[in-house]
């Protein structure tokens, strides 16, 4: 099979989506462009920054460091799926919120769902354990604080819940 | 930033992959797309075909053979990190892939495709310098091995020929209870390293020395072996100044200036990683095995 344009078979937030791609098309402007789902952002779209992280079969990966084509058969979470429900959202998302672990916004779903799947594997991170996590994330707002308190924070909380939540 | 246009093919074979490089003008291998996409995001690539490795089979395995670690072109450095073989036959590609990128580009990341990148930075590569690691490749005509020393070309390009592929890194194993060390000067985590030293010591009974081998990375064009520690160390007891003697021999590498640091200060850097990684190595190798 050649050509410059394929047809992909993804499972984006648990929803199946069939598509025909342009080869060179990158999966992050696919979720963008293609389904719309903006939450994931581009920043440096060379693999530094870290804010168009989302998740591959559970595992987080650079969207802008693929290709819509190598997603293929895969599932992928973004920004978007994170939360249980459209009303409730993720120990992280809350934590987040309270600990002021946000303040443009940009790098934040990156690093959301780069911690999605850093508790998930490491549920009683020390600090240091978190800041390095998270060190393939820029954010120049917070200084990191805020996000390491929430990420503390979270990780507490879901503990407490008994890995009820994802 | 967007990649160039190119036609993508999917083979399900490495012969099928080599038939492709052979047939096909301008085209590049895809592997996990760490370096390649940012290249091809920047333009510094543009091939006119991409082939993607990720559905050739049998690649991406780790496996003992004749008392070493085979590790498949394929195998991602996430799956590196959480082998069980590779922390207890190989402690230092499991110590120092924890340096490699970040756990975003280590899920996608490859061996095969830091080694054939070349660059000298990577960490993966100088360990592969250290354990003189044997490099497996296939062609049109068949398979060959090479001595990972005569793998770079030089900075960023690799002995393979344009119809070749790197299938596998074949790292023969130190003896149990060896001691490894393995030490990085970068600006933050996860960044390439500037330097970077990987250090190797086996003990004998008497408490002395009786193998050891250091590899930099970062300051020159490729990793280097410093073959030299061996006749230094071997027999002494495992001493600072034994160890400081060994580090030495690294004052005068072939190390670049760059935006970074100056020459002077990776040979400077080298040292003083140098002497870290033994002096850790040391203490792992009379610790007993792990």
């Amino acid at each position: 099979m050649t050509g410059t344009t394929r047809r992909i078979s993804v499972t984006v937030n648990g929803t199946p989506r069939d598509e025909e791609v342009e080869v060179r098309l990158t999966l992050a402007d696919f979720l963008r462009k293609r389904l719309g789902l903006t939450g994931t952002h581009l920043g440096c779209e060379h693999g530094v920054c870290g804010a168009c992280t989302v998740l591959v079969d559970g595992m987080s990966a650079r969207s802008c460091l693929m290709l819509a084509v190598q997603a293929d058969d895969c599932d992928i979470t973004t920004v978007e799926g994170i939360a249980p429900s459209k009303d409730v959202l993720h120990p992280l998302q809350e934590a987040f919120r309270d600990h002021h672990g946000l303040q443009c916004g940009f790098c934040t779903a990156g690093i959301l769902t780069t911690l999605v799947e850093f508790l998930r594997d490491n549920p009683s991170p020390s600090e240091g354990e978190v800041r390095e996590a998270i060190s393939g994330n820029l954010c120049r707002c917070t200084g990191y604080q805020g996000i390491v308190d929430a990420a503390l924070d979270a990780a507490r909380r879901l503990r407490e819940a008994g890995g009820a939540a994802r | 930033m967007k990649p160039p246009p190119f036609s993508y093919h999917t083979p399900q074979s490495v012969a099928e992959a080599v038939a492709l490089l052979g047939s096909l003008d301008n085209a590049r291998l895809l592997a996990g797309g760490q370096s390649l996409m940012p290249m091809l995001n920047m333009r510094y690539a543009q091939p006119d075909h991409l082939i993607d490795l990720a559905r050739v089979a049998g690649l991406d395995r780790i496996e003992g053979r004749d008392g070493g670690l085979e590790i498949g072109a394929m195998v991602r450095q996430r799956s590196v990190e959480f082998s069980e073989d590779v922390r207890r036959l190989c402690p230092l590609l499991a110590e120092a892939i924890r340096f490699v990128g970040h756990r975003q580009t280590r899920n996608r990341g490859t061996v095969g495709g830091s080694i054939a990148h070349c660059d000298s930075a990577a960490e993966i590569p100088t360990v592969c310098a250290a354990l003189e690691a044997t490099i497996r490749i296939e062609g049109p005509s068949g398979w060959r091995e090479i001595p990972f020393r005569e793998f770079p070309a030089g900075y960023l390009m690799s002995s393979l020929a344009p119809d070749e592929v790197l299938v596998s890194l074949y790292l023969p194993v130190w003896a149990a209870g060896h001691g490894h060390g393995f030490e990085e000067f970068a600006r933050r985590h996860g960044d390439f390293a500037i330097v970077s030293a990987a250090a190797l010591l086996e003990t004998n009974k008497d408490g002395r020395i009786a193998r050891a081998a250091l590899a930099i990375g970062g300051a020159g064009a490729a990793p280097v072996r410093i073959d030299a520690v061996e006749t230094e160390l071997v027999g002494r007891a495992g001493e600072r100044e034994a160890f400081a003697a060994a580090a030495d021999l690294c004052s005068g590498i072939e190390a670049y200036d760059d935006i970074h640091a100056s020459g002077k200060y990776r040979r400077h850097l080298a040292r003083v990683l140098a002497l870290r990684a033994f002096t850790k190595a040391w203490s792992r190798a009379v610790g007993g095995p792990a």
